[in-house]
């Protein structure tokens, strides 16, 4: 890895729409085309500028939904009641439209291969989108090698409002049905679909004690959402003994995620 | 199409000036880029209150339009101040002992 200091300053490029992905009721993707995108890792994210033609900008930032396996760029939006950029980018933004983004962001929250496993990932709404960008790049690297995989489980915790909210929750059933060392667990913690046999509340110490690897085989933790479920869960896994050092998060403010 | 402006900064709805939410280091890291050039978010720093450490990334991050506050998870003093106005940046660092950013291998 090159040094920090000698990575080049991040600056703003204006990416073009290639196609627009419904995911739920209330989250579509958006895959772009990026000139000249530099790559990225799993857990990164981009800001996004906005310009109105008064001039008015805003900015917001959106975590990276697809690998760095993926010649496209995707972000996964999920439209907020009273949001002004996520309102534009969940129903006026179409193909064709461009968008200003910097990125890729951060090296702190990040995962891939060589940080190792176990690999728990912990997700809230929203912050599924970060995480989602791991499992994604874990299925590609090792898609062919079947004991690097045994060697490198991953476990993901998944907490959404309801079945319909549940984001990729169709590509995580596929994923889980061809990889063994894959577990995907869902609570869900306001409307159950008839039959549900999984998790039923927020997440708390119980669940976390039962999903997790114990401390001593050192998993590598991300956690992201809203800051609350987020702050919850990194605190309950320290106290279980888990190294802080390998417990990352990243929080999503009140509103991300809405769980 | 292009975006138009939903409400005015003072009107009501999450995304309006001086409605702080909590985040982290992380959604800060597009502004660190404007100041520093490594990335501040694996960087380490130390808090000048209680002596805490911690990674920028994962510090408690309270960001609103006029300026952003980084603040101690132990103590809550605030770590790292940055205000932006049109003409500057204004960086108050007097919250941090010091800034110890990897150069990598």
């Amino acid at each position: 890895m090159s040094a920090d200091a000698a990575a080049p300053r991040i600056t703003w490029r204006l990416a073009t729409v290639i196609d627009v992905v419904p995911e739920t009721p209330r989250t579509r993707t958006l895959v772009l085309d990026v000139p000249a995108w530099p790559g990225h890792r799993a857990g990164q994210h981009v800001d996004v500028r906005l310009t109105a033609e008064d001039g008015y900008q805003a900015e917001r930032s959106y975590s990276i939904a697809s690998p760095p396996e993926d010649a496209r760029l995707s972000l996964t939006v999920e439209e907020l009641t009273d949001g002004e950029v996520s309102q534009y980018l969940s129903e006026v933004l179409r193909s064709g439209d461009t968008l200003e983004l910097r990125g890729p962001i951060g090296g702190y929250f990040v995962w891939d291969i060589p940080v190792g496993g176990p690999l728990l990932l912990v997700g809230g709404g929203s912050g599924i989108v970060p995480l989602m960008a791991m499992v994604r790049h874990r299925n590609a690297a090792l898609a062919t090698d079947m004991d690097a995989r045994h060697r490198l489980p991953a476990r993901l915790l998944y907490s959404s409002r309801r079945w319909d909210e549940v984001i990729y929750r169709d590509e995580l059933a596929r994923l889980v049905e061809k990889d063994p060392t894959l577990e995907v667990m869902h609570t869900l913690t306001r409307e159950l679909p008839e039959g549900w046999t999984g998790f039923t509340r927020r997440i708390d110490r119980a669940m976390l004690e039962m999903v997790a690897w114990p401390p001593s085989e050192q998993p590598r933790v991300f956690i992201c959402g809203p800051t609350p479920l987020v702050e919850s869960v990194a605190t309950t896994l320290v106290e279980l003994g888990h190294n802080p050092a390998l417990v990352k998060t990243e929080r999503f403010g009140p509103t991300g995620g809405s769980v | 199409m292009s975006f138009v402006s939903g409400e005015s900064p003072e009107s009501g709805g999450r995304e309006r000036v001086g409605d702080a939410r909590r985040v982290d280091g992380n959604a800060a890291g597009g502004m660190f880029s404007e100041i520093f050039v490594p990335d501040l978010t694996t960087a380490r720093a130390k808090c000048a209150g209680c002596g805490a450490e911690g990674m920028i990334g994962s510090l408690p991050v309270y960001a609103h339009g006029m300026g952003t506050v980084v603040r101690c998870p132990k103590c809550d003093r605030v770590v790292l101040r940055v205000a932006r106005t049109p003409q500057h940046v204004w960086l108050d660092a007097t919250g941090a002992t010091c800034i110890v950013i990897s150069r990598g291998t």
